[in-house]
């Protein structure tokens, strides 16, 4: 199936029935990847289902989402994913680019990251599909410098401690029942669910981040990347 | 009046997601808590037996005690499921962790579509449980379970009990589900009370440990009593009190079995004593490790006196192996292979647990963890000191353990005092020592250990205690005469067969021996840090030398 690339001006703001939620973290520099894929597979494990088939008749049936734990090396912590190898590798590419963004920043160590839902709407030529977000999850990261074993041992333990209260803050979240997108027809199940992946089908969602630099505003640039479209080669 | 409202057929339907739901909820609970890390793998194509299209596996006893507590009713107004979470350490002291409540109350969504709406948010609100059960206090002392305490489960269904979670326990909600006939709500109710119990505690290292065997030695642990009542309440639906075969059955933990006695049988023995008659108890592997491990460490702590020890390890039969089987039945795992003198034995596969489960459930001796030791590994210097994983020799012949030696030119009989301990750290007699704990434990102090002499150490000294004279010289053969050519000297006015004779036995060494040796390898131990800084000061006097030679 044509994936047609999302584009459209980039939406500073999200529209106006988007749910919009914001978790922030302090962390050590090494911890900044586990913290934020912790959090965005969870996100992704109430957001994904298993694959649609659709049969005769306009029904469908469900393929299986199987999970399983992982544990964190430089957090006190563990969580659950979904498991897709694919989902992953998407997750942790993101993760690992606004790692090193932070990283080469140079600046005081801060930045956000954004995983955001969206439904696409057709439009006629000459106009592009319009990409709706319903839900964006960000989360505002304070990247600390620990000066010795004994405070990073503490490091690990309260943000062991952090990431389990933000764990119930999304699950808060995710029992509110709100908007979801209606069960699509098999016509329009790319507009509502990322169908490339094998095993499992979450809602359409990109993820982009941002660097803050030390005066606080964000840079120039806000680099945007669609997961879709660097994957596919 | 509202079933009315609602089809048979979604009537039929809701039942049955509301049963299902609540069976897979004990699953992801109890799952969580076995110690261990959780797979299951998607599938896109539908099987047709996932529930809720989650693949959730099903342990089948955890699905028996389930159906057994609901008793074929379905949660409810005032009658709810509730999943107890527990703590029980080696010494039998139990804790309540938390109360898993899934509830009913009175507040329907008429509205809302079964099949489909219902069923999806039921599947969701599992998700969630998935998440919230990995971030309770419960979830990381579950995993470091089964050295010193284990994870217990208790389903009953009825009123919620909560008094058993001490003062300012906390509440999670995990979410809710509204339906035609009420509304699902599930729910955490965990003790913060921890303070005592915080996972460090639990890392903390060996002598805490050797108060444990202490307990064990006096008190021989539980037989096949029922476990501590505060522990076992009969669920209010089912009077029954659970035998206990299936207080086995009530374990997280895994390797736990619904086989027969003979299988799990462990007894814990003082050194002196006949062996008592099995025992079953249903912490099966928690003792068998803890007193594995304690009893390493404690013998380590009994190495520290320097008349046991020799000059170098390598006159030393080491490292102290204990042969032990698992098995009291099979006497003839007693001594495992590889390795003379015996090994620990490491069961390679928990005998039990769930049979469905097998490859799943694996104990806390392989994976995770636990490091699985191997015959081969227990060689290791590190023997004493790695012990915190999962080491298991046998509960059986934990006391009556015989120490055999590896090497053994001097040895002739099996030592099986406890205080025989050969160890191969060297300078072990230099480790700290913990005095009163060893006073009063009883493996220290054996009713007659003190004054038995290892052979070993009667042998070093077999050539005179006190180390010195010659007057154990015996000739290895007679000179009756000596008269060497070319033998006169002026410079030196002696006879060389006089000298041959005058030296021939000449005084052991002092420093050979091995109380001075001893001391003045102390003392120069003691003298290091010094000498080093005295080096590193003349450092540069050393590099003007080492470039003179150049």
């Amino acid at each position: 199936p044509r994936r047609s690339r999302c584009c459209g001006p980039p939406r500073a703001t999200p529209a106006m029935n988007c749910r919009a939620e914001v978790l922030e973290v302090s962390v050590e520099g090494r911890q900044v990847e586990e913290a934020m894929l912790a959090v965005l597979h969870t996100v992704l494990l109430h957001r994904s289902t298993g694959k649609f088939h659709y049969k005769k008749e306009g029904t469908y049936s469900i393929g299986t989402v199987g999970t399983q734990d992982v544990d964190c090396d430089f957090i006190d912590f563990a969580y659950v994913r979904v498991s897709s190898e694919e989902l992953d590798r998407a997750l942790r590419k993101a993760v690992g680019e606004f790692k090193d963004a932070l990283r080469n920043s140079g600046s005081d160590g801060m930045g956000q990251i954004s995983l955001e839902f969206y439904q696409k709407k057709k439009s006629r030529w000459p106009f592009s599909d319009e990409c709706i977000p319903w839900e964006l999850w960000t989360i505002k990261v304070n990247v600390v410098n620990l000066a010795n074993e004994q405070e990073r041992q503490i490091c690990r333990e309260k943000v062991g401690e952090k990431l389990c209260e933000k764990i119930i803050n999304i699950v808060e979240v995710m029992n509110r029942h709100e908007y979801l997108p209606k069960m699509p027809t098999q016509s329009e199940v790319d507009n509502v669910f990322d169908t490339s992946l094998k095993d499992v089908q979450p809602y359409l969602y990109k993820i982009s981040y941002q660097i803050t630099d030390s005066l606080g505003t964000s840079v120039t640039t806000t680099m945007r990347r669609l997961i879709k479209d660097t994957l596919a080669l | 009046a509202m079933d009315t409202d609602l089809s048979s057929q979604d009537r039929k339907d809701l039942d049955k997601f509301i049963k299902f739901f609540a069976l897979k909820t004990v699953q992801v609970i109890v799952q969580a808590r076995l110690g261990e890390k959780i797979c299951t793998r998607s599938s896109s194509s539908p099987t047709g037996s996932d529930w809720f299209n989650l693949a959730i596996k099903d342990i089948p006893e955890v699905t028996h005690e389930a159906k057994k507590a609901l008793a074929g009713q379905l949660p409810a107004v005032g009658r709810s499921m509730c999943v107890e979470i527990s703590l029980k350490t080696s010494e039998g002291d139990s804790m309540e962790l938390e109360i898993w409540c899934l509830e009913m109350n009175e507040k329907c969504d008429k509205e809302i579509k079964v099949s489909y709406t219902v069923y999806n948010r039921l599947s969701l609100l599992l998700k969630s449980l998935l998440a919230i059960t990995r971030v309770t206090p419960a979830y990381r002392l579950s995993r470091k379970q089964g050295h010193e305490y284990v994870i217990l489960y208790r389903i009953y269904f009825g009123e919620v009990q909560l008094s058993g979670l001490g003062e300012g326990f906390q509440t999670v909600r995990v979410g809710t589900v509204g339906t035609p006939v009420g509304t699902i709500t599930l729910s955490c109710a965990y003790r913060i009370n921890l303070a005592f119990m915080s996972t460090r505690q639990f890392e903390r290292t060996p002598p805490i440990m050797g108060i444990i065997i202490d307990h064990f030695v006096d008190r021989p642990y539980p037989s096949s009593s029922p476990m501590h009542p505060c522990n076992y309440r009969a669920g209010e639906d089912n009077g029954a009190v659970y035998p206990s075969v299936e207080d086995s059955q009530e374990v997280c933990t895994t390797s736990f079995s619904t086989s027969p006695p003979s299988q799990c049988v462990f007894t814990v023995t003082k050194a002196h004593f006949q062996t008592p008659p099995p025992v079953v108890t249903d912490t099966l592997k928690v003792p068998v490790m803890g007193l594995a491990f304690s009893h390493q460490l404690s013998s380590s702590r009994l190495s520290c006196q320097p008349a046991a020890l020799g000059v170098g390890s390598a006159d030393m039969g080491y490292p102290v192996l204990f042969a032990g089987g698992l098995n009291a039945a099979h006497p003839h795992q007693l001594i495992g292979p590889g390795r003379e003198g015996g090994v620990p034995l490491i069961p390679s596969q928990p005998a039990h647990g769930t049979q469905a489960d097998q490859e799943r459930m694996c104990t806390p001796l392989d994976g995770g963890h636990y490091s699985a030791t191997t015959p081969s590994s227990s060689e290791d210097t590190e023997t004493v000191s790695n012990s915190s994983e999962g080491k298991c020799g046998s509960p059986h012949d934990l006391l009556e353990t015989i120490f055999i030696r590896k090497v053994g030119a001097f040895v002739n009989k099996p030592i099986n005092q406890v205080t025989m301990a050969n160890l191969d750290i060297p300078f072990a007699m230099f480790a700290p020592k913990n005095v009163e704990l060893e006073d009063n434990d009883p493996m220290v102090n054996p009713p007659d250990s003190p004054e038995t002499e290892s052979p070993l150490q009667g042998s070093l000294h077999s050539e005179g205690s006190s180390g010195s004279s010659t007057g154990n010289t015996h000739d290895d053969f007679v000179m009756i005469d000596f008269k060497p050519a070319f033998s006169k000297d002026d410079i030196l006015p002696m006879d060389l067969g006089t000298f041959y004779r005058e030296f021939q036995n000449p005084p052991q060494l002092s420093s050979l021996s091995i109380d001075i040796g001893a001391q003045s390898m102390a003392e120069d131990l003691d003298s290091l840090p010094e000498k080093l800084a005295v080096h590193e000061k003349n450092v540069k006097e050393f590099d003007a030398f080492v470039e003179t030679l150049q």
